[in-house]
């Protein structure tokens, strides 16, 4: 692989850029691997280059669907932030953040990570309480948040109206090494590198059924032919629980439709990630000036990558009484992505009831943000057989204990 | 839009009007029960891609809990029941069976 560098532009600028090569390589399915990871998002490719690099362990295969990113991956509003309540997550999503924070030198591709700050609008009193306590958790969690008053929060964030008649703002939680990420390029990068480590990412191939024999994983069948593997990873976000039917057991998950809509490109009028889980809408402004937005699921499960119209209309009416400006702005595109949902909305990196098959699931409508520690988690999970601290208590077995990580009840509605 | 038909009150409607309640025709299990029986009844789903059997209320309407199968794929609603029974009535049994060749009803959980 040829690095990127400003020397590597200026010197295809003297041959018409003839000298670049493919980002990563589109070999044949083998027939057999040490590793065969199922889902190449970001974290199966985080996943995937976390085993490589942290374990050693090269020979592996992802196996995608569709093509790499395209799915939860492409669909997100990019978010990236760490202020969560309870220390299990706190720990995950902080090691996710800082991981984002060095990922363009680590992976020699530019993720456009833009830590430019995420507020969380407390407009309820019970939600100012509930931030308060979020701040001090996080102090003593080691991570850098704040609980800011509305002056602070309309000094950052000039076009919100914080009188609203409904919900006014009265204050918010403040971090300010959130922002966001490029999230194709996260995908990208992690997939560049993986296939540079000698891993084969085998796109448009679908796993058909997941072999066994003893109680154990000895492969998995695919649209491209059969693969036996030593240990299988399931990291296909939306789609775990069509795998898991395969693979004959069950999850605590069910997998629902978010929407996102992002509208027309504006002037820079706003350089913070903001939410407002009470009237659940988010908004952040991309660099191409577009104001990307998102709401809450739908209450029913679905496949099929489209939401609920009033859902939209919910969000649209939420943001335009918080951001009286976006009442004129007109919507470019609307989409949705199926996300896992868990019972306590936190995700589920473990073992399965198959000895040598590990799953990353259920991340619900934050997974994007979590995709480095996730994949750092997961990694050392299949390489060890065992979870490591990082993810020593996301196991399933949380729902038979009944030690839940609640940050449906934590942190609000939106992830 | 989603529109379910409220076989109580036979009112067609929208799910604006309606909430979701999840998966139907759960097994339950009380306090005396395993572990692992009652973690399935809180916590474990079909979570199918295809046929779905799930609750839902009529909260904005007679305010009745009601059944309906649906696909998760198509969206296509195959009917609604009354919420007192074991199983789906026949009718709708043949619907699904009439899409989806091959598929037959059998005891969840």
């Amino acid at each position: 692989m040829r690095r990127y560098s400003a020397f590597a532009i200026a010197r295809e600028a003297f041959r018409y850029h003839t000298g670049w090569d493919r980002a990563w390589r589109s070999p044949e399915l083998k027939k057999r691997y040490d590793v065969v990871i199922v889902g190449a998002g970001g974290h199966g490719l985080a996943t995937a280059f976390y085993l490589g690099k942290n374990f050693g362990i090269t020979n592996v295969a992802i196996i995608e669907k569709g093509w790499l990113g395209g799915g939860n991956t492409g669909r997100n509003t990019t978010i990236i932030r760490s202020n969560y309540l309870q220390n299990s997550s706190a720990a995950l999503y902080e090691k996710a953040r800082s991981l984002y924070e060095t990922m363009s030198q680590d992976l020699n591709y530019n993720v456009m990570f833009s830590p430019r700050g995420v507020i969380m609008l407390a407009q309820t009193q019970h939600e100012v309480r509930g931030y308060q306590r979020t701040a001090h958790a996080n102090a003593l969690q080691g991570v850098s948040t704040e609980f800011i008053g509305p002056e602070r929060v309309k000094d950052l964030v000039p076009i919100i109206n914080i009188d609203g008649p409904r919900y006014p703002v009265l204050g918010g939680l403040w971090q300010e090494r959130g922002g966001t990420g490029r999230h194709d390029a996260v995908a990208w990068g992690y997939a560049r590198a993986c296939s540079d480590m000698g891993m084969d990412i085998i796109q448009k191939c679908e796993v058909t059924g997941v072999r066994q024999s003893g109680g154990v994983v000895t492969g998995v069948d695919t649209t491209k032919g059969p693969v036996d593997c030593d240990k299988l990873g399931l990291v296909v976000a939306g789609n775990s629980g069509d795998l898991a039917n395969m693979a004959g057991f069950r999850l605590p998950m069910e997998s629902v439709a978010l929407q996102a809509l992002v509208s027309e490109p504006i002037k820079p009028c706003m350089n913070v990630v903001v939410m407002a889980n009470t009237v659940h809408g988010y908004m952040s402004q991309s660099d191409k000036g577009e104001m990307v937005i998102g709401g809450g699921t739908d209450g029913f499960n679905n496949y099929t990558q489209r939401g609920s119209f009033h859902h939209i209309e919910e969000t649209v009416r939420a943001l335009c009484e918080t951001f009286p400006i976006v009442s004129r702005l007109k919507m470019l595109r609307q989409w949705g992505g199926i996300v896992d949902v868990t019972g306590d909305r936190s995700p589920v990196i473990g073992k399965t009831p198959l000895g040598n098959c590990f799953i990353n699931a259920g991340w619900g409508t934050g997974g994007f943000k979590a995709i480095p520690g996730g994949g750092w988690a997961t990694a050392e999970l299949i390489a060890k057989g065992e979870p490591g601290p990082l993810c020593a208590e996301f196991g399933m077995d949380r729902f038979i204990a009944g030690r839940f990580i609640d940050e449906s009840v934590a942190a609000g509605v939106a992830h | 839009m989603l529109t379910l038909k409220c076989p109580y009150c036979g009112v067609c409607a929208e799910e604006t009007e309606l909430h979701a309640e999840g998966e139907a025709h759960l097994k339950r299990f009380g306090p005396s029960s395993s572990d692992s029986d009652f973690e399935a009844y809180l916590f474990m789903r079909e979570n199918p891609k295809g046929v779905h059997f799930e609750r839902w209320r009529h909260s904005n309407g007679c305010g009745k809990f009601f059944y309906a199968a649906r696909s998760t794929t198509t969206l296509e609603v195959f009917g609604t029941y009354p919420a007192q029974t074991y199983e789906p009535p026949k009718e709708i049994k043949d619907k699904i069976a009439a899409r989806y060749p091959g598929w037959s009803w059998r005891e969840f959980s």
